[in-house]
């Protein structure tokens, strides 16, 4: 098993059908400011390479930088941080997305089913809030729909704190593409955490793909 | 699994013209015996050939000393309760007597270690060979009640109905037979799958979904070693029969380790609750609330939609179920159309709930309660009825009619009227169902609390489950109505 870079598996699950949010690389800080100001302020910025896996407990992921000496001074941080281990990294630009709600999708494969598509209210209190649903895949629209409608939380997919209800047709466009990825026997697993709901429109702001 | 993938004709297992038992014993405390003496007791009319090492008598017919004496084409089951070692002969010289199905209730085989293993793969491979339908080993054994079949080496025999169970425990295919017993709401066919080595869950309900005694299939399942082919092949079976699922170890699985979140959260319980829902399963979490879900399908049109009237003749019963109607996600407490309200206004005094629940608050007249079930299954609105508060005359007319005064006093006029009243109350919720194409559920602890209760006896005798509570009918109810919208909406 070994895991693809954040920029690498953006790209797959995107053209795969999920929406992500915008985002670029860059190889330096000047690179880096330059797409920040491109894609409009505030950012995040993230160390990216195919062995990174987990960013935020090692501190590679600077959140809200309000300008181009933020974006810069981080990038340089972030470069400075990068270990032999990690081999060859990038930096990764992406617009600061906001949102009240969060949820988790993802794709597994079970030992006994197969390939499975899960969905599940995200969050630092989703693994004690557990609520998450599975399908097998691939899916059609209607067991996506189903799925959606399994979360126990659906109060919050209405309408929620002067935010428009979340757009079921998005979340279901993208648990339909976790599904078809599923199809593609070299990718072991998929997580798509968090998905912040913008504007009602769950978009995904982190992806891991692990290969087999 | 191994072999007989895919579907296949199991008749000769549940409609056998004949009946091998092997291992038979004098001794009534073995499981040959008991196998025997079930097949002679329960009104199977075919030919039954006992086979036993001891030429004699046993329950007064002679017994045969090889199963080369039963003949040619007699039989096309054999249950064999004879020890592993011997199995494999006795299976060869059956299918050369025309035997088409084996039943192997023997232990001994996989669940035993790798020798056990060895010989259930054997089995296997001899029931490919000979093209025998192979059930179990390891198994308690099949009924078959349209033909009057107890092939088990346990006792309870259900009535006739329309669930088909098919079980990985062989004891709760004696416990659905038991509620089956209880309620009056029989079963078509059951098997205790056993080790399931050649034909499994999947197969059971494929043949009963074309079965035309079985309406709905029940299953028990504990460990799938193929749940991706379970999966493709019970969805296939759900558009056309329902199928309801009580999954053991549920909680057993725990978490896996895995790089992924998605992963750690992909417990064993979780995918196979999303794996059930989009194969159009319905999961019940007991084995209670498995057979009262399957006895409402097969007893209860399919509701057309969530909504819920509650009519109840009094009291605190209507308020307990509507809360239990409002918290399930998939039911809701239909308001009283104007039309509907105007109408029940016309036949009720003042004092009534004018809402839902409708609480006749004691105001009802003798032809009430039938009237109203007709006229509230009738309306459009309404997608199905839970009636409550039955069975009070018939309780009272219980103690009237065992007291010191009955029948002097004029009592025994008013016990008759208690219990014809009681009995045309569950005639009414059942008329009225199947009248307007809609369930109504009929919900008392007088069910268990006292089932000779006349309005309990009445509703069973309609053929219709008496709920034994408000709750256990409305999640009943929920099911059905979860079952019936997946299906309208793959259709």
């Amino acid at each position: 098993m070994s895991t693809l870079s954040e920029a690498a598996s953006r790209t797959l699950v995107a053209e795969a059908g999920v929406a992500v949010s915008a985002w670029a690389t860059a190889d330096d800080p000047d690179a880096a400011v330059t797409a920040a100001m491109a894609m409009g302020l505030p950012v995040v910025a993230k160390l990216c390479g195919d062995a990174i896996a987990h960013k935020t407990e090692r501190g590679l992921v600077r959140l809200s930088l309000q300008s181009a000496d933020d974006v810069r001074a981080a990038a340089t941080d972030l470069l400075a941080a990068a270990t032999a281990a990690d081999g060859d990294v990038e930096l990764l630009v992406s617009t600061m997305v906001r949102g009240d709600r969060e949820l988790i999708a993802g794709m597994v494969r079970d030992p006994q089913f197969g390939p499975c598509v899960m969905l599940g209210v995200g969050g630092v209190l989703a693994e004690a809030v557990a609520d998450v649903a599975f399908r097998l895949a691939p899916l059609d629209r209607l067991d996506a729909h189903d799925l959606v409608d399994d979360l126990a939380a659906q109060a919050l997919l209405g309408p929620f704190r002067g935010q428009p209800a979340v757009d079921r047709d998005v979340l279901v466009d993208t648990l339909c593409a976790l599904g078809d990825l599923a199809t593609d026997e070299t990718i072991a697993s998929i997580d798509l955490n968090p998905l912040i709901v913008v504007d009602g429109r769950p978009v995904a702001v982190d992806a891991l793909v692990e290969r087999t | 699994m191994g072999a007989n993938l895919g579907s296949r004709d199991l008749t000769p297992l549940f409609e056998p013209r004949g009946v091998v038992v092997t291992g038979v014993s004098s001794h009534p405390g073995k499981f040959g015996f008991v196998t025997l003496h079930n097949l002679l007791s329960c009104g199977y009319r075919g030919e039954v050939f006992a086979v036993a090492r001891e030429p004699g008598t046993i329950l007064d017919r002679p017994v045969l000393t090889s199963v080369e004496q039963v003949p040619e084409g007699a039989a096309d089951l054999l249950v064999v309760c004879t020890p592993v070692s011997a199995n494999e002969e006795i299976i060869r010289t059956a299918a050369e007597r025309g035997v088409r199905a084996v039943f192997v209730a023997a232990g001994g085989y996989s669940e035993a270690g790798a020798d056990g293993a060895a010989a259930e793969a054997r089995l296997v491979a001899l029931a490919d060979e000979l093209d025998l339908v192979l059930a179990g080993p390891n198994g308690q054994g099949i009924t078959s009640p349209p033909v009057g079949l107890c092939a088990q080496i346990v006792a309870p025999f259900p009535p006739r109905g329309r669930i088909g169970v098919a079980s990985q425990s062989g004891n709760f295919v004696s416990a659905f037979q038991n509620y089956a017993g209880q309620t009056g709401i029989g079963i078509s066919r059951s098997v205790s799958a056993g080790n399931a080595a050649a034909t499994g869950i999947a197969d059971y309900l494929e043949w009963f979904a074309d079965d035309p005694e079985t309406d709905v299939g029940l299953c028990y399942v504990e460990g799938l070693e193929d749940g991706r082919t379970f999966f493709d092949r019970v969805r296939r079976v759900t558009p056309r029969m329902p199928v309801v699922v009580v999954k053991g170890g549920a909680t057993s699985g725990g978490q896996r380790a895995a790089a992924s979140h998605t992963g750690s959260l992909a417990s064993d319980d979780r995918v196979f609750d999303g794996m059930a829902r989009q194969a159009g399963m319905v999961r019940a979490a007991t084995i209670e609330a498995a057979f009262e879900a399957a006895a409402t399908l097969a007893t209860q049109p399919l509701p057309h939609g969530g909504g819920v009237v509650v009519l109840t003749t009094a009291g605190g019963w209507g308020v307990v179920t509507a809360d239990a109607v409002t918290a399930h996600r998939d039911l809701n407490l239909t308001p009283l159309p104007d039309d509907l309200l105007a109408a029940v206004d016309g036949m009720l005094p003042p004092r009534w709930s004018r809402n839902n629940p409708v609480d006749l608050a004691g105001g009802e007249t003798r032809d009430t309660i039938p009237e109203l079930l007709d006229l509230v299954a009738g309306h459009p609105g309404v997608d199905s009825i839970v009636q409550l508060g039955l069975g009070i005359q018939g309780n009272t007319a219980a103690l009237t009619r065992s007291g010191p005064f009955h029948p002097d006093h004029g009592l025994e006029r008013i016990v008759d009227f208690h219990e014809r009243q009681e009995r045309r109350y569950a005639e009414a919720a059942a008329d009225a169902s199947t009248a307007h194409g809609k369930p109504v559920l009929v919900a008392s602890e007088l069910a268990v609390a006292r089932p000779d209760n006349p309005m309990v006896a009445a509703v069973r005798d309609t053929g219709r489950l008496c709920y034994p509570s408000a709750d256990r009918a409305v999640a009943a109810l929920g099911h059905a109505v979860r079952y019936a919208a997946w299906r309208r909406a793959r259709s």
